[in-house]
């Protein structure tokens, strides 16, 4: 059987600050993913070893990792893919907790901020919606928050800002694009969200395993609307007006 | 050993251990209320086994065949779960699904349309009507987000990686659970007046399955040696389609909805055989038929080279095969370098939900311990030996709500038990003694042998010699598991969790295979080769009772219909 060589990031900063490569040799059978490899380390090399996973079917988002240095799902990545030597690192954009997992926790706070679906009102239910309205916010609805977009996002990598990041423009943008939503959220976007700090690399919608197009699709058109918002001269004029005192 | 580990206390009305459907919306309903809640769960929010649901929500809203009502759903259900199901609690489902549906719409959900605008619905399995609403092919998905977004909304408390270890109960009432957080690796004590158990099933238990890491047994194991009682064990479905190859990925599920969508079954000859085993429904029947129909067609040897017969939807095209079934395009393209709008899928049976569990009572979702309720694939009732696509994500909307209602009224009428700290010293003395011990047994090498063992005699066709093959299996590796442990301490070790794991598996699997070994007839996904019939003598559920380390087996009869439901059989009805 082939043997490829796995390195992992091994590390639990709570306890120490030792950072170091753990190598091990894996024998690969044939479609092997990246966490079967991982899976065969704990096992029956050292169970010790700290992975996230849940579904391995690509759908729940839990196994991120940097893997030869691109942000990818493990459960997704074929070995034959990537070669025969692999380096696995846990996703830097959020602090390790031990190994490979990382506390994303962050996430679920701003979560919270996000106000929720508010229907119109006045509209009797149940709804009636078509398939052509729908179908515009139905690819954000694929997210399967696995966080990879906002990993690669170096505004949250690298400058540490309070942009909200990629995965929750996303949310935003399927909320925003709900044919019968009632709320504006552009407002919460241009002040504590810091939608402001993108500059639309579109690295995160490079790395999102359900492609969807982050920047082009959820990003610009949020971008679009606070430029409407905020400033547009009519538009700011006509708010005056219609705010002011008589 | 004694233990010197700390603790922290909390202290709520509720306690809900599983953030899958069920638990989340038992957790809504239970804030709605008033009471206090928290939800203890072993992933992280969000990632729940629900995710995986593809296909759709079952409800008869006749949106596409107006003449479906509640009672052809009651009919279907309880027919194909071959008379098995409690037909009070699939009363319930039938009548209350479109509400739910509904319902779920207004906190946001966005379902699939029909061209005047109303919830899409389409064909599955042995509904006799166009009954599942769905989302493309992540209908589960789009479930748990919704209920997740409104959970995240209140002011629920979340404790997500957090494994529950035990639930204690003081004169046969909840008082509380305890477990570890795998992320700091504390240890916490949840003092609770009532407990919804929506852990979800024990699809881990087999080699080739479709379920997450999450379907380890766990809230059933908890339950039963709390004092719950657990029924019908024995029937764990397999579904029809999972992937075969390559083997990294053998087990994952294809979705009933391709079949829904128009997928053929071919054997190697290129046979379409379920017009010889099921000439009526042929691709469509219930999940236990066309699951032995594939399993027989490899037996006999016209399955293909790496064990499966084909299923193809080619004839749809690429656009509609994109745009109704995106996961499974993903998946084939992803995983086995196939293209499925080209090429035809290999599948073959695999383990997927199991409808056995925890015993409640049909009107309030309470079990035999006062306090504790169950929802979801951890309780029993609904499905009967056999359950219909579309039922499940159903039944945790159903019966997530009632449970999250039934728990509160529960909570607001009575006190916290009072318990000893004894309980919870033991608990911690035996969870410390799995870790830093580098002369115990591998828990996974265990894990692996069950799993494998389950797999092969414990599957489709079933025999008394290899139950009882199965058995001794099971007793070997129970001894073996006293001596189990690992190598490193209690921050985020996942060794430490397959320990805990393992004799949750151990115990699920054996009362899988005793009840098994009971059931003397063929019925529903239960089939025994020396018993190939259905018996009306076994119209009965196989109850389980743990009585001091051993498992007392009783039996109930299934309660008869009420005359006004015994009326839809007749011809002409419904």
């Amino acid at each position: 059987m082939k043997e490829v060589t796995i390195r992992i990031r091994r590390s639990e900063p709570s306890v120490s600050s030792d950072v170091h490569y753990d190598e091990f040799k894996v024998p690969v059978g044939e479609g092997m993913v990246v966490l079967d490899a991982v899976h065969y380390i704990q096992q029956n090399m050292d169970q010790t070893l700290a992975v996230r996973w849940n579904c391995k079917a690509a759908r729940c988002g839990s196994c991120s990792a940097e893997i030869n240095g691109r942000p990818k799902l493990m459960c997704k990545t074929r070995i034959d893919s990537v070669g025969d030597k692999i380096t696995i690192n846990p996703i830097k954009a959020y602090p390790v907790v031990k190994d490979l997992v990382t506390d994303v926790s962050h996430n679920y706070e701003i979560a919270k901020k996000i106000p929720p679906f508010t229907p119109k009102e006045g509209l009797s239910a149940p709804f009636k919606m078509f398939q052509i309205d729908v179908t515009r916010s139905k690819e954000f609805r694929t997210c399967i928050e696995c966080f990879l977009c906002q990993d690669v996002c170096h505004v949250i990598r690298e400058h540490h800002s309070n942009y909200f990041g990629p995965k929750h423009m996303v949310k935003v943008a399927a909320l925003d694009m709900h044919p019968i939503d009632a709320i504006d959220r552009s407002e919460l976007l241009h002040g504590e969200g810091g939608v402001g700090y993108c500059d639309i690399t579109k690295c995160c919608q490079n790395v999102c395993p359900e492609d969807i197009r982050i920047t082009d699709n959820a990003i610009i058109p949020e971008k679009e609307r606070i430029v409407d918002h905020a400033y547009d001269p009519i538009g700011i004029l006509i708010k005056k007006v219609k705010n002011r005192r008589w | 050993m004694s233990s010197k580990h700390e603790f922290s206390r909390l202290k709520t009305d509720i306690l809900i251990i599983g953030a899958g459907g069920a638990g989340l919306r038992a957790a809504i309903s239970a804030v709605e209320s008033g009471c206090s809640v928290i939800i203890a769960t072993k992933s992280l929010l969000g990632k729940a086994h629900t995710v995986m649901a593809e296909g759709g929500i079952a409800a008869s809203l006749g949106n596409v065949d107006p003449q479906d009502n509640w009672k052809v759903h009651f009919k279907d259900t309880y027919e194909e779960g071959v008379f098995l199901g409690n037909w009070k609690m699939i009363e319930i489902l039938a009548k209350e699904a479109a509400d739910r549906v509904y319902e779920l719409e207004r906190y946001g959900a966005l379902f699939d349309r029909t061209p005047d605008g109303k919830i899409m619905q389409r064909a599955f399995g042995a509904h006799t009507y166009r009954r599942l609403c769905y989302v493309g092919d992540k209908t589960g998905l789009e479930l748990i987000r919704t209920l997740q977004d409104k959970v995240a909304h209140s002011n629920a408390m979340v404790l997500d990686e957090f494994v529950v270890s035990k639930i204690i109960t003081v004169n046969n009432r909840v008082a509380g659970a305890f477990g570890i957080s795998m992320r700091d690796g504390t240890f916490k004590l949840i003092e609770c007046k009532s407990l919804v158990m929506a852990s979800g099933g024990l699809g881990r238990l087999f080699k080739v399955t479709s379920n997450s890491w999450e379907s380890t047994g766990d809230g059933l194991a908890l339950a039963y040696r709390a004092g719950a009682v657990l029924m019908d064990m024995e029937m764990v479905q397999f579904h029809p389609t999972g992937m075969v190859w390559p083997p990294a990925v053998r087990g994952l599920l294809v979705t009933e909805g391709v079949r829904g969508e128009g997928g053929l079954l071919y054997n190697k000859e290129g046979e379409r055989f379920m017009l010889r085993y099921s000439p009526q429904k042929k691709e469509l029947d219930a999940r236990d038929v066309v699951a032995r129909s594939i399993y027989r067609e490899i037996l006999a040897g016209r399955g293909t080279e790496h064990g499966g017969v084909y299923l193809d939807i080619t004839h749809r095209g690429a656009k509609y095969i994109k745009e109704k079934l995106p996961s499974m395009y993903m998946q084939y393209k992803e995983f086995a370098g196939i293209d499925i709008s080209k090429e035809k899928m290999e599948v073959a049976p695999t383990t997927h939900y199991h409808m056995g569990g925890i015993r409640v009572d049909p009107d309030t979702n309470m079990t035999n311990i006062e306090g504790l309720f169950a929802a979801g694939e951890a309780a029993c009732g609904v499905h009967g030996a056999n359950r219909l696509g579309g039922n499940s994500l159903v039944d945790l909307l159903v019966f997530g709500r009632r449970a999250g209602i039934s728990a509160s009224e529960y909570a607001k009428k009575v006190k916290q038990m009072k318990f000893d700290d004894s309980i919870v010293n033991e608990e911690i003395d035996r969870i410390i003694s799995f870790t830093e011990n580098p002369t115990s047994t591998n828990p996974y090498i265990l894990i692996d042998q069950l799993r494998e063992t389950m797999s092969k005699y414990v599957g489709i066709l079933r025999s008394a010699e290899d139950l009882q093959k199965a058995l001794d299996t099971i007793t070997g590796l129970k001894g073996k598991a006293r001596n189990v442990g690992i190598l490193g301490g209690l921050r985020f070790n996942p060794g430490l969790i397959a320990c805990l794991e393992l004799n949750n598996l151990l115990l699920s699997a054996e009362l899988v295979v005793r009840g098994a070994m009971e059931r003397k007839e063929s019925r529903g996904a239960h089939f025994r080769n020396d018993y190939p019939n259905l018996s009306d003598e076994w119209h009965k559920n196989i109850l389980f009772t743990y009585n001091e380390g051993k498992n007392d087996i009783t039996f109930q009869d299934v309660p008869e219909l009420p005359d006004y439901l015994k009326d839809l059989f007749k011809e002409g009805q419904a």
